[in-house]
Order: C-alpha cells, then sequence, then structure tokens
C-alpha cells in the first residue's frame, strides 16, 4: 500500500485529506496501529520555533535618482550586507546595530540587530536606510537616505542559509562561573541545563531519514509559506541513530526560502541574547506525506524515544572536542529536570514547544481548509544513511 | 514604628557574614525573612520586611549598605508584556523563586507576580524582551 503526492492532493482539493498533527499522530498509531494509520491519514504536520542564527533576507530597495551602486547601508543602523548588484542587501539575523557596545560591558545587551530588523519589517514599520557608494558613471549616486516600508520596497525574501536543525546539543557548565551563551545563561557546576528542539514534534526528526522533505518542499515559513531551497549549511547525516532512524547527535539542516509578504512577527522574532548576539527567532512547518507505513512508523516516534546530547559548554563546546557527557531524552528535557553526575539539573527550553504546537495546527488547518497543497520535492535532499540503505 | 520591604543583593564574598542578624543585635529591628536565594551569579537574594523605629531602620540600612550591600526597595514593578513573550523558556533557568514557571500541559512559561521578588534577572536574560521594569 502506497500514497502518491499527486493523490493527497486530489484528497486535499475535495476536502477529503486527513491531516494531523506530529502529537496526534503518536495517540493514532497507539490506539489502532501503525497500519490503520497509514490508511487512514494522508498528511502529518509539525513545526518548531526558535532562534536561528543562520537566518536573513535579500531586500531590493529599488533604485535612487540619480541611480546608485550602493557599497554600504544600512538598515535602522543595522549594517547590511551589499556585495551583490546595485541595490540589493542581505540583512543577515545577527549583525548588531553599528555602535552597539556588544560585550563591552560584559555581559554585553545585544539590543537591536538584524534579526529586529527583519521582524521590524515584516510588522510593516518605517526603517530608515541610509547608503553611500564611490560613485561611477552609470551609478553617479554617493549619498542617499529614506524611509522604507515593506509595501514600498520591490522585493523581500527570507532567505535562511541553516534553519531546523534535526536534534540539537542540551548545553551545560562545567566551570566554576557563569558563562553566557548562545544557548542562554548557563549557570556554574551543571547549575542548569538548556535545550532547543521542540523534540516530537520537530519537522525533521519526524521524518529522520528525509524521505519525503527535499528540494521545493512547500512549508510554513515565518507565518507565510516558503519552500525548502537547499540542504541547510552543516548538514550531516552521517550520525548515530536510534529506533526508526532519528539521529541522537545534530544532524540534518534546511536551507529554506520564502516571501516576506504574507510573514508574520509572530513567527520571526527578533532575539537578544545576554552575552552572546542578536538573533531570529523562526517558526517553521514541514507537512509530511503519508507514502507508505514507514513515514508513519518514524513520524510516530516520542519525546521519550528521542535522545540528545549534554555538552558542556564551558570548554568542550568552545574548544570543539566533540565530548559528550550524556544523553538525555527530550521526555526528561520537558519534565523540567534531569539527572546528570548524580545531581538533579533544571532544565530550560530556548525553544518554545507552545508556538511549535500552534504551528503545527495552524498548516493542518491550512491544508485541511484547501489553502495548503503539498509538493513533490525536485529532489530529496542528501542522506547517506537512506542512500545506502542503512535503516 | 515604620515597616519597609526590601531587597538586598549580598555579593558573592558576603554571603556567609552574619549581616542581618545585627540588625537586631545593634539597631533593635525587627525582621521576617520573605525570601531567600543565591542567584545564578553567585550572589545572595533577600526579601525582607524590616519593623523598627524610623531612626534605627536609618542606622541599620546605612550599616548594610557599608558591607557591600545593595538595598533595593520592593516597589518595583515587574510586568511581562504578554504579546511579546514567546513562551521560550530562557527566563526559567535564572529566576530564583517561582515567578516563571513552565505550565507542562500547555509547556507555556506562566508569570505569577506575587512570588515575584524584583530581582531583574529575567529582564536582560528574556530574549524578546517581553520582562519590563515599571517603577
Ligand atoms: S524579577 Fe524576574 S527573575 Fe526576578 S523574581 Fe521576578 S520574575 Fe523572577
Ligand atoms: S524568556 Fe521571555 S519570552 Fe521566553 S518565556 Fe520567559 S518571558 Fe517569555
Amino acid at each position: 500500500m502506497g500514497k502518491t503526492i499527486e493523490e493527497i492532493n486530489e484528497r486535499i482539493k475535495r476536502g477529503e485529506a486527513v491531516v494531523v498533527t506530529a502529537e496526534e499522530v503518536m495517540d493514532l498509531v497507539r490506539k489502532e496501529g501503525v497500519e490503520e494509520t497509514a490508511r487512514k491519514v494522508d498528511v502529518i504536520t509539525t513545526g518548531t520555533f526558535g532562534p536561528m542564527c543562520s537566518s536573513g533576507a535579500f531586500v531590493n530597495v529599488g533604485h535612487a535618482q540619480p541611480r546608485m551602486r550602493i557599497s554600504r547601508a544600512w538598515l535602522n543602523d543595522v549594517p547590511v550586507f551589499c556585495g551583490i548588484a546595485a541595490v540589493d542587501v542581505y540583512i543577515g539575523a545577527t549583525e548588531m546595530a553599528e555602535h552597539d557596545p556588544l560585550n563591552e560591558v560584559f555581559p554585553g545587551e545585544f539590543r537591536y540587530g538584524g534579526g529586529h530588523v527583519i521582524e521590524d519589517l515584516v510588522a510593516g514599520k518605517t526603517l530608515r536606510l541610509r547608503a553611500e557608494s564611490y560613485g561611477t558613471d552609470c551609478y553617479p549616486n554617493r549619498h542617499w537616505e529614506k524611509d522604507v516600508t515593506l509595501a514600498e520596497i520591490k522585493e523581500a525574501w527570507l532567505f535562511n542559509p541553516r534553519n531546523a536543525y534535526q536534534n540539537y546539543n542540551v548545553a551545560v557548565n562545567l566551570s566554576d562561573r557563569v558563562i553566557y551563551t548562545y544557548m542562554g545563561v548557563l549557570r556554574p557546576e551543571l547549575g542548569n541545563a538548556n535545550y532547543c528542539s521542540a523534540g516530537q514534534l520537530s519537522p525533521l526528526l519526524n521524518d529522520p531519514l528525509l524521505r519525503t522533505i527535499g528540494i521545493g518542499t512547500r512549508i510554513f515559513l515565518g507565518g507565510g509559506t516558503g519552500y525548502v531551497a537547499w540542504h541547510g549549511t552543516q548538514h550531516n547525516t552521517r550520525v548515530p541513530r536510534d529506533g526508526e532512524g532519528a539521529p541522537t547527535r545534530p544532524a540534518g539542516t534546511l536551507s529554506v526560502i520564502g516571501d516576506l509578504r504574507g510573514m508574520n512577527p509572530r513567527y520571526l522574532t527578533g532575539y537578544s541574547i545576554l552575552g552572546y548576539g542578536a538573533s531570529l527567532a523562526v517558526g517553521i512547518g514541514v507537512p509530511i506525506p503519508v507514502l507508505d507505513e514507514d513515514v508513519v512508523r518514524a513520524a510516530a516516534v516520542r519525546d521519550e524515544d528521542l535522545k540528545a546530547p549534554v555538552v558542556d559548554y564551558s570548554v568542550d563546546y568552545p574548544q570543539g572536542t566533540g565530548r559528550v557527557l550524556a544523553e538525555v531524552t527530550y521526555a526528561e528535557l520537558k519534565s523540567g529536570s534531569i539527572r546528570l553526575e548524580g545531581k538533579d539539573v533544571p532544565t530550560a527550553s530556548l525553544s518554545s514547544y507552545s508556538r511549535a504546537r500552534e504551528i503545527a495546527s495552524t498548516l493542518k488547518e491550512w491544508i485541511s481548509r484547501r489553502d495548503f497543497l503539498l509538493t513533490r520535492p525536485v529532489e530529496l535532499l542528501p542522506c547517506a544513511d537512506r542512500e545506502e540503505g542503512v535503516e | 514604628m515604620v515597616r519597609h520591604k526590601i531587597v538586598l543583593h549580598f555579593p558573592h564574598e558576603q554571603v556567609d557574614k552574619p549581616i542581618v542578624s545585627r540588625l537586631v543585635r545593634d539597631f533593635g529591628l525587627d525582621f521576617n525573612i520573605l525570601k531567600a536565594s543565591i542567584t545564578p551569579r553567585e550572589e545572595g537574594l533577600l526579601v525582607l520586611e524590616i519593623i523598627g523605629k524610623e531612626k534605627d531602620y536609618e542606622r541599620g540600612m546605612a550599616y548594610i549598605e557599608s558591607c557591600g550591600v545593595s538595598i533595593q526597595p520592593l516597589s518595583q514593578d515587574i510586568r511581562r508584556n504578554d504579546a511579546k513573550c514567546t513562551h521560550c523558556g530562557a527566563c526559567i533557568a535564572v529566576c530564583p523563586t517561582d515567578a516563571l514557571r513552565v505550565d507542562r500541559d500547555k509547556m507555556e512559561v506562566a508569570f505569577n507576580d506575587e512570588e515575584c521578588v524584583a530581582c531583574e534577572l529575567c529582564i536582560k536574560v528574556c530574549p524578546p524582551r517581553a520582562m519590563e521594569i515599571h517603577y
């Protein structure tokens, strides 16, 4: 028994498709079994919402008169990348506003950076563009300032090189002083443990061997629609796996793209991470077509079965030693406390599970309302263990 | 007689010293400990209600400050801008009380201002800056 994406889309168009979230599918499989669930269900929706530093937006700000080949530019004082054509710029999520004290007064607050610029743009706010150039015969203009809004800008696309990490480290601190990391504040001597994944709702943990997700997969992105553009940077599929194939280390990643118009600051939020920098919290939801029973089996995975590596961020992470202190399950992490070296260590998350839930249900609703059709990937993402048949 | 609610921030090296007990012995003040904890920076945090004569209170506070302990009135109002909170949970790692805690069913972070001691640790730790101080 098997279904094709085309058959699923026909059912969506007729309003007959059965769509469940990755949480609902767990209960369905428990009650009715894999076979019955695979017969009944057409699409499983997933979701995640967390800081994803490798994010940014391409914007074409329109031409000045006289024309200008922008060589340096700022949006609300945050420098943007201009090393491309005349009025195309890239807003990087972690770029800081000029003159920000950074970590000079430690730990720095990093109040306004590229992530905030993107959030403000999507929220419809007016931003100040300042641009400079050296001037050429074809582009004589050297100084330009104007107000810009998303409505007036020619094009604006979110284009994130690395999002939606398939599993992630749990960060702890073995040293005797507080450290401030991209994984949040870590208190000394295993004072707390911070994790950052939606676990059982997370897109790539529900399709561990990337059997359905590929280039061109249409997704929920930042409250609007987007697409998987490519595998993300640092995509690594040669990793230890468990049970139905879920990696027990950070593994696959996605590069995603989508029109900023139609997105929503609720799912695209500028973050200030104390002592570390600015970032952008991104909401992503990936629909998983139920092609066969294996898809269901993998997506029915529970927090109890998903393990994450515990890593020391005082020495091992910064020095890149690769040491893993322990493995813990997402069920343990979400209980609020894990046991490490004979100590009860309180946990906190940086990824919002409640918002991940909201995203999975929103995507479910879009598909049920026939507002969102699935796409057949042009090519699946690379996955060594799938390609070599190691399951 | 006066009653004052205050928050004392003890630097690392003063945590073990019997500073507060001298308020009773040397200044004739009475106190109730409303909350006590050690913050992530290993500073001591003590919320006290102090009862005594205004003059003694002032002398007692001057003594405490001379020990390097900072005093903050418990009148500051910490509020959460609910529209901004993404329920990430980053604040859970620093809040020394139960003012910020996770509702494990909803997986949402609840803020209970009655438990809040206005230590302000969450203010800068909150990534979308949803925790706000109102004076
Ligand atoms: S100020 Fe913030 S961290 Fe401190 S007790 Fe109140 S809620 Fe908790
Ligand atoms: S850190 Fe801020 S956004 Fe995150 S749960 Fe706490 S109050 Fe909400």
